[in-house]
């Protein structure tokens, strides 16, 4: 079958790497930082999610059409949360009648 | 080994057309379970936004120690789960087996602690419902901060315990031989279930434990 | 002479007398035995929510609640509208037509997975069992949208049954659809390029589309509020602070592409069963083609169009509005192409075509209607309205119903190898087109007169319309058991269809009647263009 070995060595590095943002951000979480927290813990967690996807995954060495697929299921999630948040924030922007 | 000799099913051409057609599969699945999940973090972001105090609050009746020792834990079996496909591919039969035992380990490892976790909190009183013991202008939006703790972490929780079950199924299958450099799949699929398993865990740890400086 | 040909073919081995006995039903993985367990399976579902529908119009004949009372009218119309979408108009084009023609239409010898595909057929039917337990021991009165919080704290009648029910379809048609995505990818014959496959395998694509990103969210959220009903919790309840309108984001957003899920596979027969009967190729093929992806994935913007009287956001309906709008763009493409491809046809009216072209009709009026609603300003008078009723049922009814009809009678032949009796099935086309509109027309009168849905009693001046609605029913139901019983006939009685009896383009039709279990003696190779009919666009302008 023709498929892409990647090399023990690369795995390793990946969960080193895993670790070492784990350890981050929970250490960041430990710091008080307002409003730049949460973006902060998901960036990080973004970071190590891509990691597992493109190594664990083998989504570098994919098809393209598994990387399409991929994502269209994240972009359309993200259409999902954004569109039904855009509801929920402007909710309070005009008065409800007769409140 | 003639068990590495994997028949073609009928209706494809070849080995290669069998392997892509799997794993596409398997990916598409995924696809519906990034969708499965969406809709628990949809309801987390609607949440956490309207309730912004009750959500760091009930954050911090959460055990940050053992959150962080799972998300090790799990990343760990990862790993495994990776060298485990890796061992298939290049033909290493006992090692194979050995990586996909260690994953059953570390996974159940995660499943134990998990359920610590939450014997801990039926014993504060913390599981949404009738008898939740947190009162206060902020208990009914914490209680609503544990149906979406719970609601999340349990779905995780279930895919992991089918993930185990599984791949007990494939440890077994490895150790009579039945994977090879020429016909490893259902190794394959497992691991990608495995990691995106892993993947959701990635975003429930900071979103759950992570919040509003521990 | 006569009889050596019959026995000739007798003896032609193919997938129906490849062997017998239940054992070989159950068991099959051949995607065109599936298809036919899942006729068998949905046709039940489809009379069964047909008699509700039939009592919910019989009650409605007089202003007064002579047959039944209020709570027993919320149970009939749940179960009507559950019954028919999630059992019967979800899977019924996919899973019947598709199943037995994707893999002829691309050359393949199965789907790709055909064990998948089996157990698809008995997660429905599993499914299936959940919803008819629910019906039988006290039924469920939310109404096919589950609302919560009537459905997870205040409604007592059986709703996790229903739930569950609903949950295992929805993975059911996940599954179908999984199997045609990846079997249109990696499995099409040699020289089948994408922009020579046939329009029905577009639409198919497009529907699985919808499937693979839309059914997760719905089994999700029907998932929350069952366990929110046993567990007694509340992810959607107000008194915690939850928002029931989430429950109607998340519903809606699988619910609204689920219109496409039901209507795109009809429009994917109607560009095939024109263009046949008209003798001429399709006109702008690969706008009709990519309007169908345009449509699946636009369709995931509009949702909020349910939900513009619910509280939610004056900013978002706004919004949710004029994106309704630009969804009509690709479904007007269609039919502005299906016209276009009639012009100057060679046109003949089987019985087929005649259900396609009432299609067009009632699919116009149907998608138009559809724009009325979704303008905001009209939307809150006529919302809740029969209006709306009227509306929805133009398009699944008048457009799924009639299309799936469309392509039964026109692949027929394929499947079982006979004829059906040409004259009755074009009678019954036409009743059923004349039996649709005196039932559902008056229903945009009474609605835009302000007549609410989901009531069994309504004022007297009401009457006159409802009872046309009601005599058009009735109607409708002949319409319906016609084709049945013809059917039925024919596997015994209609004439032998041989391969190609319409004389149509398509790899489905170069193989005998009905095929052999793996489809192709040789796989084809494919030179040309879909639907070289003789006919050409019209070039002397
Ligand atoms: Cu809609």
């Amino acid at each position: 079958m023709s498929q892409h070995i990647v090399p023990v060595r690369v795995y390793v590095t990946i969960f080193a790497a895993l670790m070492v943002l784990t350890a981050l951000t929970v250490y960041v979480a430990t710091l008080e930082h307002g409003a730049l927290s949460t973006p902060i813990a998901l960036a990080i967690a973004i970071t190590k999610a891509m990691l597992v996807i493109l190594y664990f995954m083998h989504v570098r060495y994919s098809s393209g059409l598994t990387q399409i697929s991929i994502a269209t299921g994240v972009l359309f999630l993200l259409v999902m949360i954004a569109i039904t948040m855009a509801d929920i924030v402007s909710r309070g922007w005009l008065g409800t009648p007769g409140s | 080994m003639a068990t590495t000799e994997h028949v073609v099913a009928h209706q494809f051409d070849d080995a290669e057309q069998q392997h892509e057609a799997s794993t596409l599969g398997m990916w598409l699945f995924l696809v519906t379970e990034i969708l499965f999940f969406g809709g628990l973090f949809l309801l987390y972001v609607a949440y956490r936004v309207t309730y912004p105090e009750a959500f760091v609050d009930g954050s911090h009746h959460l055990d940050l120690r053992l959150g962080t020792i799972n998300t090790v834990i799990l990343i760990g079996s990862s790993l495994t789960m990776a060298l485990g496909v890796h061992a298939a591919q290049v033909g290493r039969q006992r090692a194979l087996v050995g990586f996909l035992l260690l994953t059953i380990v570390l996974g159940s490892a995660f499943l134990v602690i998990k359920g610590f976790e939450y014997a801990a909190k039926f014993e504060h009183g913390l599981v949404p419902g009738p008898g939740f013991a947190l009162t206060g202008p902020l208990g009914p939006q914490v209680e609503l901060f544990f149906c979406i703790y719970f609601a999340m972490t349990a779905l995780h929780a279930i895919h992991m315990v089918i993930g185990v079950g599984v791949l007990a199924v494939i440890a077994m299958m490895a150790s009579r031989g039945a994977f090879g450099p020429a016909y490893f799949t259902p190794v394959e699929l497992m691991g990608l279930y495995w990691h995106f398993v892993d993947v959701v865990w990635i975003f429930l740890f900071p979103l759950l434990y992570l919040i509003g400086g521990r | 002479m006569d009889t050596q040909v019959t026995n000739e073919h007798d003896r032609q081995e193919h997938y129906l007398n490849v062997d017998y006995g239940i054992r070989s039903w159950l068991l099959t993985r051949d995607h065109k035995r599936i298809a036919l367990l899942y006729l068998g399976s949905i046709t039940f579902m489809f009379f069964l929510g047909g008699i509700f529908a039939l009592v919910i119009r019989l009650e409605l004949l007089t202003p007064a609640g002579d047959i039944v009372g209020a709570d027993t009218y919320n149970k009939l119309f749940t179960m009507h509208g559950v019954i028919m979408i999630f059992f019967f108009l979800i899977p019924s084009i996919p899973a019947v037509l598709g199943n037995f023609l994707v893999p002829l239409m691309i050359g393949a010898r199965d789907l790709a997975f055909p064990r998948i595909n089996l157990a698809s057929w008995y997660i429905y039917s599993l499914g299936a069992l959940f919803g008819l337990w629910a019906v039988f021991t006290g039924g469920v009165d939310t109404g096919w949208t589950f609302y919560a919080p009537y459905s997870t704290t205040a409604s007592y009648t059986k709703v996790v049954p229903t739930i569950v029910g609903a949950f295992l379809v929805g993975f059911s048609s996940i599954f179908t659809g999984l199997n045609f995505i990846v079997t249109i990818h990696r499995m099409r014959a040699p020289g089948l390029t994408w922009f020579r496959l046939p329009l029905f395998i577009w639409a198919h694509y497009a529907t699985s589309v919808i499937i693979i990103l839309g059914t997760p969210v719905i089994a999700i959220t029907l998932g929350l509020v069952a366990v929110e009903r046993v567990f007694r919790i509340g992810i959607f309840d107000p008194a915690l602070g939850g928002d029931p309108i989430l429950f109607q984001h998340l519903f809606w957003f699988y619910s609204h592409p689920a219109v496409y899920i039901m209507i795109l596979p009809s429009m994917g027969i109607i560009s095939e069963v024109i263009t046949c009967f008209s003798r001429k190729r399709i006109f702008g093929y690969s706008f009709i083609a990519v309007s169908s992806l345009a449509i699946a994935l636009l369709g995931f913007l509009v949702w909020g169009h349910h939900m513009f009287v619910s509280g939610q956001s004056v900013y978002a309906a706004l919004i949710f509005s004029v994106l309704s709008f630009a969804v009509a763009i690709p479904s007007a493409v269609k039919v502005f192409n299906w016209t276009a491809t009639l012009y100057k046809g060679s046109i003949s009216f089987e019985a087929p075509m005649v259900y396609a072209l009432g299609f067009i009709g009632l699919f116009t009026i149907g998608g138009l209607t559809g724009l009325f609603l979704a303008a905001l300003g009209l939307d809150v008078h006529v919302h809740d309205t029969y209006f709306v009723v009227a509306h929805f049922h133009y398009i699944m009814v008048g457009g799924a119903i009639m299309g799936y009809l469309a392509g039964i009678h026109f692949w027929w032949p394929k499947i079982t190898g006979r004829l059906y009796p040409e004259t009755l099935a074009r009678i019954a086309a036409l009743i059923v087109f004349l039996g649709f509109n005196l039932t559902f027309f008056p229903q945009f009168v009474l609605g835009y007169l302000g007549m609410p849905r989901r009531y069994y009693v309504y004022p007297p001046e009401f009457q006159v319309l409802n009872v046309m609605s009601t005599a058009g029913a009735t109607i409708l139901g002949v319409g319906y058991l016609l084709p049945m019983l013809y059917l039925t006939w024919s596997l015994r009685w209609g004439a032998r269809a041989g391969a190609n009896p319409w004389r149509a383009t398509g790899l489905e039709w170069q193989t005998p009647s009905p095929p052999p279990t793996y489809n192709f003696a040789t796989t084809p190779l494919v030179t040309e263009e879909p639907y070289a009919y003789p006919l050409r666009e019209a070039r002397e302008y």
